[in-house]
């Protein structure tokens, strides 16, 4: 039998940056709140430490830092008529492990979805007309611009974001995204000093007539301190970041801009290394009661609250939604059913180049760090004459030269023996590369449930993703490989290429930790497990929050509008809900 | 005010990474960060003497293959110098050769490529099966171990493993193929790691390609463009070039 421990008002479920700032937010409005985390206690000192932090094998190759399969997995097929099979290792993308979450070992970029992506359906409709839209399960998100806008502000304070306004107030500003959707002021820093490769594409988009800026960061272009007065360090551009937690207090995440400040409260509490089993309706499910978890002994505990957050990673939030039958589970035939619904992914392509007498150094690098165009990306261009919506950001980031992963060689060059060794000394100084992150949109085939077969240490099915890229997102992403290539020539490059995506989501090489949806946020609870202020239509002192609520995926990094829906659920909750606790909004 | 629940980690078997210490607590944390001395896990370097998984002949195989792979020219000293062999020993003598952070559990069945490694064979067992089995098949085709063959004999085979020519006796779910693959990474990875994990010796692939390694602080040089970066590599133990 479980231990019964004492009430509390809330209840929080992991301890990442949706977590952090729900409780942040929720203590300051006097409530008594605890997070159950799964993974360890992290800070920067102990576990990121800058004596050696920089172990490419450890952190980048063994992933240190992440959640390991062993504790929990997925499976993975690519359409319904295959059998998913465990993801042994993860490779595709990475979910996070421990307070902090997936925000401990980010890149930092951090976008604002547009004002067009929270209306998509009605944006879409109103500018083609509704036979554009196919077989796509576009969705609005039931949030507007207007009222999501405040929360991207604060998150972007909140972190230190180093970027340049492209449009205040409606005014397009010089060196900025035009593209942007309004916003109120300027970012809090300015942007990160740019290495050779991204100020090169810079130019060259310029001269071919596109907008370039540079990429929002959450690595700091100088020392900050955020709103709750915690004190950031700059970036020193060490290549060491994304799959790292910082070593210099100068990467955003919960450990650096939150908990400082949260863990002093006297009505805050985490409890690390404790794992949450499933979340105890009363017998009508109407109403959460309590989690059940399990600490490290293995000792089962039950801890009473008036509200549950769900705040894990968005695939967690979903399988959590789907052990504890909170929402009625998606169903693919039918097409009825909520949660698992609309999952989403990212749409990528490359391009490359090498040329015979650069010097890039390419280790001098971060997470978020580099020039991009949005002149492709979402409706920034008239889709009329295409067979597709949506599009891509096209970004010429710098990240790192760690040289077990990234030592691209000249084409032909063999991967072994002497020739190898000529071509990857060749190679490593003499290659850039830009890239397109897509758009993801959902179908009726690509969804989340739980495994018929597999199960984690604890006998608990395994989620299951269905998952395969859309022919719409297809036809996008070689688009925009089209538009890549023709951006090439002005380089001059030895030799230059770009990749074009195929079907068959391959889970093995990494691409992309930005797995989206499957409790999505709408305005009709017949297609959304949540309201537009991420509560449980069918539960209402439950809330679940993270990328699980997005609608579809952008052709943007998700952290931003998740910290922006953070701080949205966390001001329902504290203006409304604490007030007058029940639905939000009527089913 | 701070409860610890537990001393031990809550992963100790599946988490353990042998070289490194455990210091995370399952724990009620409210009141103040917590922190504790001596708290951090810095890696303890591997001692470079000896074998601790391989038997003497897999050592001498494992060998000879690290140097055809990564052959010694004026560009750097070969895969066995640079202590390759000896990264593989020890990365398969601990929790990577165990799998023991991966989902081990069953049904193994045979999968699509899109689903990536289905066998029930660990690091260190398709090490053990693979290497017997390439003996084998130099023996019924040379008469003779790998090692004992020419460099360039050696090479034949091993672009045999890579192109799909040879097909060595496995087992279902194990693959010649995956079996070349995963010497092809092991090595690189010995060959590009930190010198501690005992490859990389010297820093030999680092001076090769101009990676200045565990340096951490670019901001001297990042608007310096098109500019050599002018200093050598360091190693995370503070060893300069």
């Amino acid at each position: 039998m479980a231990r019964i421990l004492p009430k509390k008002d809330v209840v929080i479920i992991g301890l990442g940056w949706t977590g952090s700032i729900l409780a942040q937010q929720l203590t300051d409005a006097g409530l008594n709140v605890v997070a159950v985390e799964r993974g360890p206690w992290r800070d920067t000192a102990t576990d990121f430490n800058i004596g050696y932090m920089q172990d490419e094998l450890r952190y980048a190759i063994r992933k240190d830092l992440f959640l390991q399969p062993a504790v929990e997995a997925m499976t993975m097929r690519n359409s319904m008529s295959q059998t998913a099979l465990p993801m042994r290792d993860y490779g595709s993308f990475l979910p996070g492990n421990g307070v902090g979450g997936a925000g401990v070992h980010w890149n930092g970029h951090t976008w604002r979805f547009w004002e067009s992506d929270f209306e998509i359906k009605t944006h879409l409709t109103r500018r083609y007309g509704a036979a554009k839209l196919k077989d796509l399960w576009v969705q609005d998100w039931g949030v507007t611009w207007n009222e999501i806008e405040p929360s991207f502000d604060r998150f972007e304070y909140l972190c230190g974001i180093s970027g340049k306004a492209g449009n205040l107030k409606g005014q397009i500003q010089p060196g900025g995204n035009p593209f942007e959707s309004p916003r109120a002021r300027e970012y809090p820093n300015p942007p990160m000093r740019m290495p050779y490769a991204s100020a090169l594409f810079a130019e060259k988009m310029t001269e071919l007539g596109f907008h370039p800026f540079p990429l929002p960061s959450a690595n700091l272009s100088q020392a900050y301190v955020n709103p709750l007065g915690v004190r950031m360090g700059q970036c020193s551009y060490c290549g060491f970041c994304e799959r790292f937690g910082c070593g210099n207090y100068s990467k955003a995440s919960a450990q650096t801009t939150i908990l400082p400040v949260l863990i002093k409260k006297p009505n805050f509490e985490a409890r690390t290394e404790c794992e949450v089993l499933r979340v105890n309706l009363t017998p009508d499910g109407k109403h959460a009661r309590s989690v059940t978890y399990l600490d490290v002994h293995g000792v089962e505990y039950e801890q009473p609250g008036d509200m549950v957050l769900i705040c894990a990673y968005g695939l967690m939030n979903v399988r959590m939604m789907l052990l504890s039958k909170i929402g009625a589970p998606y169903d693919p035939v039918s097409g009825k059913g909520v949660v698992g619904r609309n999952y989403c992914y990212q749409t990528s392509a490359g391009a490359r180049l090498l040329f015979e007498d650069k010097h890039f150094n390419p280790f001098i690098g971060a997470g978020s760090l580099g020039q991009t165009i949005d002149d492709f990306n979402g409706d920034a261009f008239d889709h009329s004459k295409l067979d597709f919506v949506g599009g891509a950001g096209i970004t010429c980031a710098v990240s790192n030269g760690r040289p077990i992963s990234n030592r691209p060689t000249p084409p032909g060059t063999p991967r072994w023996g002497a020739k190898w060794k000529q071509g990857t000394v060749d190679g490593y100084q003499n290659s850039m590369g830009f890239g397109s992150q897509g758009s993801s949109y959902p179908v009726r085939e690509n969804y989340l449930d739980l495994d018929p077969t597999y199960t984690d240490r604890h006998g608990r099915p395994l989620l299951r993703v269905t998952f395969d890229f859309p022919d719409n997102d297809i036809a996008m992403s070689n688009y925009l490989s089209d538009q890549m290539e023709k951006m090439l020539k002005p380089f001059n490059a030895k030799w230059s290429g770009v990749s074009r995506l195929k079907k068959g989501w391959n889970s093995v090489p990494y691409q992309s930790t930005h797995n989206t949806g499957g409790a999505v946020m709408g305005g009709d609870p017949k297609t959304s497990a949540v309201n537009k202020y991420l509560q449980c239509w069918d539960v209402p002192n439950v809330f679940v929050i993270g990328a699980s609520a997005f609608a579809h995926n952008a052709g943007m990094n998700p952290t931003g509008t998740v910290g922006a829906l953070a701080y949205w659920a966390a001001d329902a909750i504290t203006t409304k809900y604490i007030k007058n606790p029940g639905a939000l909004v009527p089913a | 005010m701070r409860h610890l629940l537990s001393r031990r980690r809550l992963l100790a078997s599946a988490a353990a990474v042998p070289i490194l210490a455990a210091t995370a607590h399952g724990e009620t944390i409210s009141g103040q960060l917590p922190w504790s001395p001596f708290a951090g896990e810095p890696p303890r370097p591997v001692n470079p003497l000896g074998w601790y998984f391989f038997h003497p002949g897999e050592a001498a195989a494992v060998e000879a293959i690290v140097d055809r792979l990564i052959p010694a020219d004026h560009l750097s000293p070969g895969g066995k110098d640079c202590g390759c062999a000896v990264f593989i020993d020890r990365q398969l003598a601990g929790s990577y050769g165990q799998a023991s952070r991966l989902y081990n559990k069953g049904p193994f069945m045979p999968g699509l490529s899109t689903q990536g490694y289905q066998g029930d064979l660990t690091p260190a067992g398709r090490y053990r099966l693979g290497l017997r089995a390439l003996n084998d098949y130099t023996h019924t085709t040379y008469k003779k171990d790998f090692v004992a063959l020419s460099p360039d004999e050696q090479d034949t085979v091993l672009a045999g493993l890579d192109g799909g020519k040879i097909k060595l006796s496995l087992r279902p779910g194990f693959t010649t193929k995956e079996f070349f693959e995963l010497l092809l990474q092991n090595t690189m990875e010995g060959f590009f790691a930190d010198p501690l994990y005992g490859g990389n010796r010297g820093m030999a692939s680092w001076k090769m390609v101009g990676f200045p390694g565990a340096r951490y602080d670019y901001r001297d040089h990042i608007d310096k463009h098109n500019v050599p970066y002018p200093k050598g590599p360091v190693s995370i133990y503070g060893h300069e070039a």
